[in-house]
């Protein structure tokens, strides 16, 4: 009575007639999930990035059973899973180089994004829940980085939460709301522990699951930027350039993930602290509320968003002013309908007018952390400021690619330079930089318009091997 | 369960109970949500910590500084020679904020004159740069630190804002404002209480 009539036999079978959900999902998301069978080297980060996950999650597991989030006991309970615990170095050591892979899988990740048009119609939804899942990561790196109660850790997050701080009017008690102290103190390494072992972990495999099922709901991009699901085979309703998830890339991901773990093994093994990178030097010195060491900077991969925190200075207020001002005005020549014309030019003067004068004329923090911020929300809307006709970088212009380029080569650049002591010279680089990067996205939707298109194919290129 | 669409007459008084019932959840869910929202504040225990601090100035000898914890951040209390103080008068055409008009970080009345402090042979104030909070070094000698060139005074490490020996910050730098004179009070010569003044 009641039972679902199983294809399958055995206790398989007796499951299915119980749960047919299981095998209609395993179908769905492996077996029937048709992919394009085009796929190159930066379809593998995906893969990467659910890997580095679990490694994540398994061993933060254990690093918690040996953990003590107390500001008296929080740095010697590192050393002591360090020195003291058996197979302790091995677990911390890949917690800690797993954070920095994350990052590294995850910008591999999104510059495929970049390079094929992954974030096109119809998978915007599929790129927001990512960038969702990257602000989440961020999340989860900032408040791990405070646990081990280093220096580094102290400082760290002592420049960023009074970041909040340069919020007009609240600011200061939403500063201190954070920390739950008037500075950084054992209440603030308790709820970061808090945040970084339970809240963000799961809000982050919510958005996890969101991203993959609306993946798989509008199916793979490709290289080649063709939409399989519009040639299908006529017999068999299935795409004709897709194959099934599984075994096919199943196979192929265990290939690359075989080699990405090589590299993980041998960081991890050979240079964990990479130089300084991984884990900063100063961060073997505990905690010391009232020294300052005399050069802090965030992990690398923060360091692009704090250059351009960095680089705005009164006298570039100036410059920013301006070009929020020719941004208005091309703005309001290109839109047509005249309300969103002067809604443009009515925001801009009043963008303007609080740049220069007011409250907030010229504060270098304030506009710093929105210029930080916004350096980093911009990724959501590359869906829509991209007007390119094709999708794939393939069938773009040369200068296209070109751009992107020079956008990475921008993000380097304020990468390293974040990591640097701030000099004069630095810094005229750094807002330069700063200018390219936002005209990158600023820019886009004119320039990804613009230049000669080669024509798409009607199927996917693809040469068995 | 049927399929066609009989629309049934609206029930007025269940309707006004669905409605008075979510009003009443949702009032007692936000109200659920206080203790969880206010657990974040200061506790009593981080707020006494926060009490004023009896400091010893007595053994400052002229020219240096000594630091003193109040609110877990760092008090610095700088002893200023007569050449020290003739440095900070030669900064007030580069300083951003000379006479300590800003009201972001209020200097108390005491404190607003040039030398920003009660005399002017003690600097009394909070170490922590009014960027984005890291601890300044110095207090550096004219010529002793680059970014400071020829002026004398302190210079956060982290995004690299100068400021001279009364804390007052150069112009063009990411801090927005002077170094934070703690309400203070001096008990005798050499005693100082930090974090409580005469209110004037």
């Amino acid at each position: 009575m009641g039972l679902h009539k199983s294809e399958y036999k055995g206790l398989l079978g007796w499951i299915d007639a119980r749960m047919p959900t299981l095998m209609s999902e395993y179908k769905k998301h492996m077996s029937e999930y048709y992919a394009p069978k085009n796929f190159n080297f930066w379809y593998y980060f995906g893969g990467f990035a659910l890997v580095v996950l679990v490694i994540q999650i398994v061993t933060g597991i254990f690093l918690v059973m040996h953990y003590k989030p107390d500001a008296r006991f929080a740095f010697e309970s590192v050393e002591y899973i360090m020195r003291d615990v058996p197979g302790g170095w091995f677990i911390r050591y890949m917690h800690s180089t797993g954070a920095s892979f994350f990052f590294i899988v995850v910008y591999m990740h999104m510059f495929r994004g970049l390079l094929y048009g992954s974030y096109r119609k119809p998978r915007e939804l599929v790129w927001i829940f990512g960038c969702l899942i990257f602000l989440c990561l961020m999340g989860e790196a900032f408040f791990g980085y405070l646990l081990p109660w280093g220096q580094m850790s102290y400082w760290g997050a002592q420049v960023i939460v009074n970041l909040f701080g340069a919020i007009p009017l609240i600011g200061p008690d939403l500063a201190i709301w954070i920390r739950g102290d008037y500075v950084v103190s054992d209440a603030t390494l308790n709820r970061f522990f808090s945040f970084h072992v339970i809240a963000i972990p799961l809000v982050l495999l919510g958005l996890v699951v969101a991203h993959i099922l609306a993946l798989h709901d509008v199916g793979s991009n490709n290289p080649d930027g063709v939409e399989i699901k519009d040639k299908l085979d006529p017999r068999t309703g299935r795409p004709l350039d897709g194959i099934p998830f599984h075994p096919y890339y199943t196979v192929h991901d265990v290939f690359g993930l075989a080699l990405f773990l090589l590299a993980f093994f041998a960081i991890m093994f050979l240079a964990p602290e990479l130089g300084g990178y991984f884990l900063e030097w100063n961060n073997f010195i505990p905690a010391d509320p009232l020294t300052t060491p005399p050069h802090i900077a965030p992990v690398w991969y923060f360091t692009p968003y704090y250059s351009i925190l960095r680089a705005t200075t009164e006298d570039f207020m100036w410059v920013l002013a301006a070009g929020v001002a020719a941004y208005a005005i091309l703005l309001f020549l290109a839109l047509r309908r005249p309300a969103a014309k002067y809604a443009t030019l009515i925001v801009a003067l009043v963008v303007v007018a609080l740049m220069i004068g007011g409250p907030l004329k010229l504060d270098p923090k304030f506009w710093g952390v929105v210029l930080m911020g916004l350096s980093v929300v911009i990724f959501f809307t590359l869906p829509w400021i991209d007007q390119a006709p094709v999708k794939s970088m393939r069938y773009r212009p040369a200068w296209h690619l070109g751009l992107l380029i020079a956008f990475v080569l921008v993000f380097f650049i304020l990468g390293f330079l974040g990591t640097q002591q701030p000099t004069p010279f630095y810094t005229y680089i750094a807002q330069a930089c700063t200018l390219l990067y936002f005209s990158f996205f600023f820019l886009m939707p004119w320039w990804s318009r613009a230049g000669g298109f080669k024509p798409v194919p009607d199927r996917v290129r693809f040469a068995a091997h | 369960m049927s399929t066609e669409a009989i629309p049934e007459p609206i029930d007025g008084d269940r309707r006004a109970a669905l409605i008075s019932t979510c009003v009443v959840g949702g009032a007692g869910t936000v109200a659920a949500a206080a203790p969880f929202v206010l657990s974040f504040q200061p506790s009593e225990r981080a707020k006494a910590a926060g009490a004023p601090v009896e400091a010893d100035i007595g053994g400052i000898a002229p020219g240096e500084m000594k630091t003193f914890e109040w609110q877990g951040k760092p008090v610095w209390v700088l002893h200023r020679t007569p050449e020290m103080l003739e440095s900070i008068k030669k900064c007030d055409d580069r300083v951003a904020d000379p006479n300590s008009q800003r009201t972001a970080y209020p200097t108390p009345t005491y404190a607003k004159n040039e030398y920003r402090s009660i005399k002017p042979d003690y600097l009394v104030v909070v170490g922590i740069c009014s960027h984005l909070g890291c601890s300044p070094k110095g207090p550096f000698g004219a010529g002793s630190n680059p970014q400071l060139g020829g002026d004398e005074g302190f210079v956060c490490p982290c995004h690299g804002s100068t400021f001279d020996l009364a804390g007052r910050v150069f112009k063009n730098k990411p801090a927005p404002d002077n170094l934070a004179v703690p309400p203070y009070k001096f008990i005798s010569d050499s005693v100082v209480m930090i974090g409580e003044d005469t209110k004037a």
